[in-house]
Formats: C-alpha cells, structure tokens, sequence
C-alpha cells in the first residue's frame, strides 16, 4: 500500500509535463488551428538555453525559468512572423508539415553542435536533498516540479478564462474578423498566442533539466505520447488539458507499479479505448 | 567467329595479368562505416574514421609502396541503408575491410553482407556476442567488447569485492534480457544471490518508479541491464533518489566514458562498469590518447570503440605486410589474422579466435569523486582485471558452426 | 479553406494519354537500369520506397487524410514477410502474401480507429497508433528487437527465378513496384477514386449528394495500408532483413516528404520524390551530420514556396495532368 501511495506521487510528477505540454499544444491549437510538432523540440531548446544561461553567463536556475521560456517564446514568435503566418487560409495540414520540418532542423542542429549524449545539468541547491514522508523518499526538486506546474496551470487557465486579454483571445478564435473590427490587432494576438504556447512548452524543458539529461532528442519521442493526451483530452477546454495531462501521469505511474512491461504503451492503448467509446476525446468539440 | 576467339584469348590474358597482379598488389581500401548522426556519433563517428586514419599513418605501409585510400559514411543506424552502403562499397567502391560498425542490428546486417561478398568486417562498436556465436562467419573479427563479456568480467569482479546481492533494472527487450541473464548467470556462479529484477520500456525518460523498487529491494548492487540514454537517465535519477547515498551501488552493464563525461562525475561518482580499453591506463595508452585528442575537434579523449578501430587496423596492416600484398580476398586475411598473436599498445597482447573473436583482458573501473579527478577526463580507478582468458565466452559454450568440437 | 492540391484536371482523354505516356517513358526507363551501370541496389531499394509513396499518397493526395504513421504498415508486413520465409521457409511468393494479408488486417483494425475523427487528430492518432506498435515490436520475441531479422533467404520466385542473382531480384521488384503502380493509377481512375476527390474537395458537399463518406475513406485507407505492406514485402528481398527502423515514426515522416516533394496528389510525384530523397540519403550519407537538418529544411521550403512539388510544378506549368 505504501508503494502504491509513492507511485501515485511520481505519476503525478510525470503528469506535470504532460499536462504542461499539452496545455501549451492547446493553446496555440485553439488560435492557430495549428498542431504545433515543434513542441518537442522547443521543449528540448528550453532545457538546453537554461543550461547555456548557467555555463556561460552564470545565471541560476530561477532566473533560467524566467528567462528560458522569454527566450524561447521570442524564438517561437520570429517563427511564427517569418513562416506560419503564410500558412493562414490553407490546410491545417500544412502547419503540421511545417513545424515538423522545423523540429527536424532545430533539432539536427541541435545534435550537430553537441552531440547525442547530452549535458549535465545540476539541481539547483535549494532544492536538494530529500524528505521522508513515511511512505517513501521524496526528493524535494521532484515535489517542487508538481507544484510549479499546477500553479503554472492554473494562471494560464485564469488568464484564457478569466481575464479581459483573455476574452479577446476567445473572441478573435470565434471570429476574427469581428474581433478586428473592434480594433484590436488580430494578428499581434495570433504571434503572442504562439510565443505563450511555446514559451509553457521551454518552461516544461527548463523544469525536466535537471531529472533528465539535456538531450537534443528528449522532446522527440515525448511529443508523441503528449499527442496521444492531447486526443483524449480533446483540444477544446483549457482545463480538460490540464486534467487529462495529470489524470495520464497518474494512471501511467500506476502502470509502472502493476504492470511495467506495459507502461510505454498504456497511453496509446487509453488512447485507442477513449476513441472506440467517444471519438471525440473525453473533452473536446468535434473537430 | 573469329571474332568472338579473340575476344576470348583477350580474356584469357587480361585474367592473366590480374592473377598476376594479385601477388603483389599493394592498394588497400578501408570503409569506416559508423554512426556520424545519431545516438552513437559521440562513441565512433568522427573519431573512428580519425582513429582509422592514423592507423594508416602509424602503420608506415605508405613508405613501402603501399596505396591505402579511406572512406566513411554514415549509416543513421538503419540496417536497410547500412546493407545498400556495404554492397555498394564492396560492388563499385573495391572496399576491402569494413571498421567500426556499431550498432547491432546494423552490424548483423553488415555481417551477412561481408560474409555473401568475402569481404572483412572489424566489428569495434556492436555489443551482440552474436555476431562470434550463433552468428559468426569467417569473414568477422569481433574486436572490443561484447555483451557476454560485460555481463562476465562486470558481474565477477563485484561479487569477489563483496557485491553479492543483487536487483537488477532491465530494459524490456532482447538485449537487455540477455544482459540480465548473463549477469545472473555470473553472480550466481560466483556465489551471489539475485534478489529480483523490474523490467522497464525502452527510452523512458521517467526511472522514479523502478529506482523505488530497486531502493525497497535492498540489494547491495543494482544492475543496469540497458544502454544509451536509458543508461544515463537511471544514473542520473538514481543520484536524484539517493541510491548511492543510501548505500547501494550501482553497476552499468554497458556504459561508456562517453557517457560518464555527458553525466559529469558528481552524478557518474562510485559507478562501477567494465571497458577493456581506457585512454590513462598506461604509458602507450596515454601516448595514443594525447595524439588522438589533439587531432579531435571537441579535444575528447578515444573511447574503446575508437580506439578498436586503431588496434584492428594495425593488426589488419600486420597481416597484409606478412602475405606481401593485398588477396582482396576476406576469408584469407581474416584466416591469416587469427594465425598471428596480436600486440598493440592500446590492447596490449591478445589473440583473435577461431569464431572471431579477439580476447583481451577486460578492466572494471569505478568513477572517481570530482575530489579525485585531476581533470577533464581523468574519470576512473581501476578496480580489478579480469585476464583475457576468463573475459569471453569460452568455446566450449558457443554455437559457432566455425568452432569444432 | 483551400485543399492540399489545387486545380485537379477532370480525367479528359488528353489527361489520360499523357499519363500512359509518362508511365510507358518510365517504365522503360526503369527497365534499362541494368544496362546503364547504375548500382541495381539502390534502385531497388528506391522502387520499394517510391510504390510505399504511392500508396500514401493514394489516401493523402485523393482522400485527403494525412497519415504520419504509414511506416506501421511497411514495417508489420516487413516483419511477417521475413518472418514467413526465415521460420516458416516459405517460398518467397507466399511470404509477399503473407505480409500484405498482414498489412491488410492491420489496415482494417487501424483504419476502424482512425477513420472516426479528422483533419489533424487523424494525422495525430495514426502516429500515436504507429508508436504503439513500434513498442510492441520492440518486445516481441519474433522481431529480435534490435537486431531484427537477419540474413532473410531470397530463395527463387514461383521455383524459377533466383532471387540471389541481382538483375533477376532487380526485374522481379520492378514488376512487383509496376503492378502496385498500375493498381493505384485505376484506382484513382475509377468511379471510387472520382468519389474520393469529391470527399476530399468538399465532405458536406459529399455527404448532402448521398455518399457514405465514412466508408469511402475507410476503404481508401485499407487499400493505401494494404499495398504500402507490398512494399514493406519487396523490401525484404532487396535490405534481407527487417528492422526498427521501418516502424520508427521518422520512416513516416520520410514517406511524407517523398511525397510532398515530388507532388501531393499527382501520380508520378511520389516515385519522383522517393528517388530524390533515398538518392539525398546515399549521397549525403558521406556528410552525415547533416541529413536531418536537410531533411527539415526540404519541408519548410516545399511548405512555403513549393507546396505542389517537383511533378505538381512541371504538370501546373505545361497544364498537362501527371
């Protein structure tokens, strides 16, 4: 029982990058109509700028996660100025395309400069250690990740559904050219929306740095689990991403405890489930 | 008519020459054939087709009249691609000896493709021991390292320095079944007890839940029976959970130095594992080292894949310079290479097998504590030898059809 | 909202001379390769590549659905293939068959899953689908993992022609890539392929006229599955072996960007743009490093400026349909 009670808790660390990761797709999915395959690799260029920012400026891991995700949203917006707003009025299918091409470059040049096997990156010392809950060793870096995450959730949640710029970004998905009319400059609001979806996906990077290696490969394989969330959560609601990402967590952290052999491909199998019951996904609009 | 009988006495002298020329033709072409992209570029590509080039230079055939032309390319670690590349080099490029090939799909690949076309393979990177057993052929020498061999020298040499319980971390599939299985074999042989095992998906990036069954387990050794990033991932978290803080020690089943400089030592420190060649191990190994780093473009150090690829040219040159030309015939010089001892500075003395298989003697190191390490790359101690003769499979055991019983 | 392709010529006689024209021209082409000393190896390898291309382009370029998990059908009908002829030591005619039935079955099951939502989630769940089982054959026994099958025999086609001697492997692919080839191009051609690009230019439209939508796309799938698992099938003979690599999602993403590098949706693109790629793979094998960078780079432009790609822009130029 006690076992239970730690695996339940790693699932949900776990869940926070799911959930985060999932969260940023949604976003820029609900603005641009796009499904952004780039997300593993700016996920990945976020680990690495923090580890550049601490081995050649000297800035710490706390301002690494602030600045990271900046520097990285930056990026995302000359992206999207420079490719995918040329994309507007075609097939959806195009900016699929597209930001594939572009995580295949980001991260071939990635590899190119520093190899396959990645970078260590240290785990910043106020948060070393551990503690004893009784039912099992929690290293502090690991708790601190899921309460992060869900705080960092939950503001994006409140700033989509709650607030006035929230509103507008709402208004100009419906329609657009409305939204215009209003005055409020649609296409600025498109460029931040993707800056804001990418900059969630470098802050997920900068929090996985120190757990795994900083490797250019280490969001390409993971895009593709948080693609098979992101269909059963449907893209539609905020919250439902947010929830389906930690919900998967769990229920994959308890796969590894009865089941291990079969914990890759519990999120597929779910995947193939939700879609025979409800081809929806659980939350979302029919597409 | 007539026609058709000169062309025929112009056959006839034409294979004469060639026959002819066979005696002592001195060109030779060395195909490096590696991974320059992908997961294993650190551990072989730039470097081995650097190691292979001053193997050239070192041997000093040029002197002798000797035309040695290099090639590399790389095979994105696709089998398919590798086996197009390996006809193609042998068909239209006349390539003689195939280097590095790591990966071991790819090398099984290449493997059948050499042995179909009498061409040479010098495996340094693969791990499968396959490619010296079930599969082994006349035309392969399997030069640093295998997985029985890891599994062997790493598991009997922690058991003897008192590391007899064990759990191991498994990745779920072929290889590392085999790698747990082996090891079981020699932890229980030398008197040790396996306390149980947790098998984990391929490319995990998430190693919480089995280090805290591995932590519950007690063991005083825990055994990572995987590769790559999964290798390093696990060390990296294991750190994370305290595991050798608590304690535990942690053994890798297959791990590079390649690996230990991308975890740094604060994490890789008291990791214990098996490599038969290590850059600061003597006077000829740093010499090389020195040599070979200056020329890398990252200044790295040679890892033992690169390093196989000097030792196994060198031995490949040996044996062309004593048949007084190139065959261009695989079996042969492969047959002539196992007929003679081998002696390098990097591998020191050995011997090549009737399967294939090139013996050394296989060192385990543990990772040194940044306090102990006096600079980049000066990583490991060296905690025990295991002789060239206990290292490997004995043949007694294996299923080579070339090894008569 | 436009489609993937534009200005689709309606099948007029001219239309289809050319066409029979430009397969006659490539056809003998490819027939002479033996004789011109171009290295047979890789031509096969890229026949096997180009017929996987045609057969995604038959869902993507006429159905409109983006698969990003095409690979699952190349590699499942790759392994059943080599399976059937290393264990079972089938001759090589039945362990074609055995891995387009293969193909075939999973094609169904997959296709049952998919097919039920559209646009991005289809490309989304055909992915997720194609890495479930790549992770299930990285745990089968049967594969080997990451040694995969090896040393496949070639053995002789219907106990005459040995598969061992090159020109004759080389004449029986390109028969086997000719008749896939002829297959897809009366495919699209007939009343079904007609029905199909009034799906893919307008689905309401589609459905108000009276068509079950749904089982249209559905069968396109299997049959774009189906014959992708015959080149998985060829491929055997040609690699002798079978491996990870073929079930590996960026195989999927190769397929896509032969075709949309040779043209989405015409019907000599995809041949084109399977031997661009596999020639850019062998030659650039030298620069290594750099493959992927390239490979990206490709999409971005073909995305941006080239979105008809190399035959869609010879047959837009001179209005003829290719």
């Amino acid at each position: 029982m006690q076992a239970l009670y730690a695996q339940l808790l790693v699932g949900l660390i776990n869940g926070s990058f799911y959930a985060l990761l999932s969260l940023g797709l949604a976003v820029i999915f609900g603005m641009l109509n796009i499904i952004n395959f780039a997300h593993g690799a700016v996920y990945m260029m976020g680990a690495f700028v923090a580890y550049f920012l601490l081995n050649l400026g000297g800035i710490n891991y706390w301002w690494a996660l602030l600045l990271a995700p900046i520097i990285v949203g930056i990026f995302g917006m000359i992206l999207e100025r420079t490719m995918l707003q040329w994309l507007t009025g075609l097939d959806h299918l195009y900016g699929l395309l597209l930001t594939f091409g572009i995580a295949l470059i980001v991260q071939g040049v990635f590899q190119n400069y520093f190899g396959s096997s990645g970078l260590p990156y240290a785990i910043p010392d106020q948060l070393k250690g551990g503690m004893n809950l009784g039912f099992m060793f929690l290293p502090v870096y690991r708790g601190w990740v899921v309460v992060f995450s869900l705080v960092v959730c939950l503001a994006t949640w409140f700033l989509i559904e709650k607030t006035q710029l929230g509103a507008y970004l709402r208004a100009a998905t419906e329609n657009p050219t409305l939204v215009r009319a209003f005055g409020i400059n649609v296409p600025r609001m498109i460029t931040l929306t993707y800056g804001l979806g990418v900059g969630l996906a470098a802050l997920a990077g900068v929090l996985s740095a120190p757990i795994n290696q900083v490797r250019p490969l280490m969001g390409a394989d993971l895009i593709i689990v948080v693609f098979a969330v992101v269909v059963i959560g449907g893209m539609g609601s905020i919250m439902g991403s947010i929830i389906t990402g930690f919900a998967l967590g769990v229920i994959e952290g308890l796969t590894k405890y009865f089941y291990p052999e079969a914990s890759n491909t519990v999120v597929f199998v779910l995947m193939v489930l939700v879609l025979l019951v409800k081809p929806t996904g659980l939350t979302g609009r029919a597409a | 008519m007539k026609q058709r009988f000169s062309a025929l006495l112009l056959g006839v002298a034409l294979g004469f020459v060639a026959s002819g020329a066979s005696a002592q033709d001195k060109t030779v072409k060395i195909g490096v054939l590696t991974d320059n992209s992908g997961l294993y570029s650190d551990l072989g590509g730039a470097g081995s087709t650097l190691a292979a080039q001053m193997a050239i230079e070192d041997s000093g055939l040029a002197a002798k009249g000797w035309k040695i032309d290099l090639i590399s390319a790389d095979h994105q670690n696709k089998p398919d691609i590798a086996t197009t590349i390996a006809r193609q080099w042998i068909d239209v490029e006349k390539v003689d000896i195939f280097m590095d090939v790591l990966n071991s799909g790819v090398a099984l690949a290449v493997n059948n493709v050499v042995k179909e076309k009498n061409s040479i393979l010098i495996d340094t990177g693969a791990a499968t021991s396959d490619l010296t057993n079930a599969q082994c052929s006349p035309n392969t020498v399997h030069w640093v390292y295998d997985t029985y061999m890891l599994a062997n020298s790493t598991g009997q040499a922690l058991v003897k320095a008192g590391g007899d319980t064990w759990y191991f971390l498994t990745a779920d599939y072929a290889f590392g079944a085999a790698l747990e299985r082996d090891t079981t074999a020699v932890v229980q042989k030398a008197g040790g007890k396996v306390l149980g095992s947790v098998k984990h998906p391929l490319n995990s990036s998430d190693f919480s839940s089995f280090l805290l069954q591995a932590q519950a387990s007690k063991a005083k050794i825990v055994g990572l029976a995987n590769a790559g990033g999964d290798t390093t991932n696990s060390i990296k978290q294991a750190a994370e959970f305290g595991i050798v803080a608590g304690g535990q020690k942690l053994a890798g089943l297959l791990l590079f130095i390649t690996d230990v400089h991308s975890l740094g030592l604060n994490v890789a420190q008291g990791l214990n594992f098996t490599e038969t060649f290590y850059w600061d191990l003597n006077d000829g190994t740093r010499a090389f080292a020195k040599r070979f780093s200056e020329r890398m473009k990252n200044k790295a150090m040679p890892s033992m894949v690169q390093a196989g690829v000097y030792s196994g040219l060198i031995h490949y040159f040996k044996a062309l310079e004593a048949m007084g030309g190139n065959p261009h015939d695989g079996a042969k010089a492969v047959e002539k290479m196992k007929s003679m001892p081998t002696d390098d500075p990097l591998f020191g003395q050995g011997s090549i097998r009737v399967d294939g298989r090139k013996i050394h003697p296989a060192y385990l190191f543990e990772v040194k504590k940044p306090s102990e390490s006096k600079g980049p790359w000066d990583y490991y101690k060296l905690v025990g030898t295991v002789p060239a003769d206990q290292a490997f499979r004995p043949l007694s055991e294996s299923a080579c059809p070339l090894v008569k019983k | 909202m436009t489609t993937l392709t534009d200005d689709t010529l309606s099948v007029t006689p001219r239309a289809m001379r050319d066409e029979l024209i430009a397969f006659a021209v490539m056809a003998l082409l490819l027939a002479s390769v033996p004789f011109t000393g171009v290295y047979p190896f890789f031509v096969m390898q890229a026949l096997c590549f180009a017929l996987l291309a045609c057969a995604f382009n038959l869902l993507v370029g006429y159905g409109g659905l983006l698969s990003f998990g095409h690979a699952m059908f190349l590699g499942t009908a790759g392994y059943c293939s080599a399976h059937a002829l290393k264990v079972w030591a089938l001759p090589p005619e039945l362990g074609i068959l055995v891995g387009i039935a293969a193909a075939f079955v999973l094609s169904i099951i997959t296709g049952f899953i998919s097919i039920r939502r559209q646009g991005i989630y289809f490309s989304m769940i055909t992915l997720a689908l194609s890495q479930l089982l790549y992770f299930i054959y990285l745990q089968a026994p049967f594969t080997h993992g990451e040694d995969g099958i090896q040393g496949i025999p070639q053995g002789r086609m219907f106990g005459i022609f040995d598969l061992s001697k090159p020109t004759v492997l080389y004449y029986v692919v390109l028969v086997g890539f000719l008749a896939g080839f002829l297959l897809i191009f009366r495919i699209i051609n007939s009343p079904f392929g007609e029905v199909l690009k009034a799906i893919r230019e307008n689905e309401p439209r589609a459905i108000s006229l009276g068509y079950r939508t749904d089982q249209y796309k559905f069968l396109a799938f299997v049959l774009s599955g189906t014959l992708a698992g015959f080149a998985g099938a060829l491929k055997v003979f040609v690699a002798q072996n079978a491996s990870l690599t073929d079930v590996h999602w960026s195989m999927s993403g190769e397929v896509v960007l032969m075709t949309l590098v040779g043209g989405l949706g015409t019907i000599f693109g995809p041949v084109v743009g399977a031997f661009v790629i596999i020639a850019m793979q062998q030659y650039l094998a030298g620069f290594g490093q750099w493959v992927t960078v390239i490979q990206g780079s490709i999409f971005v432009v073909c995305v941006l400026t080239f979105r008809r790609g190399v035959i869609g822009e010879i047959a837009h130029y001179f209005r003829r349909s290719l």
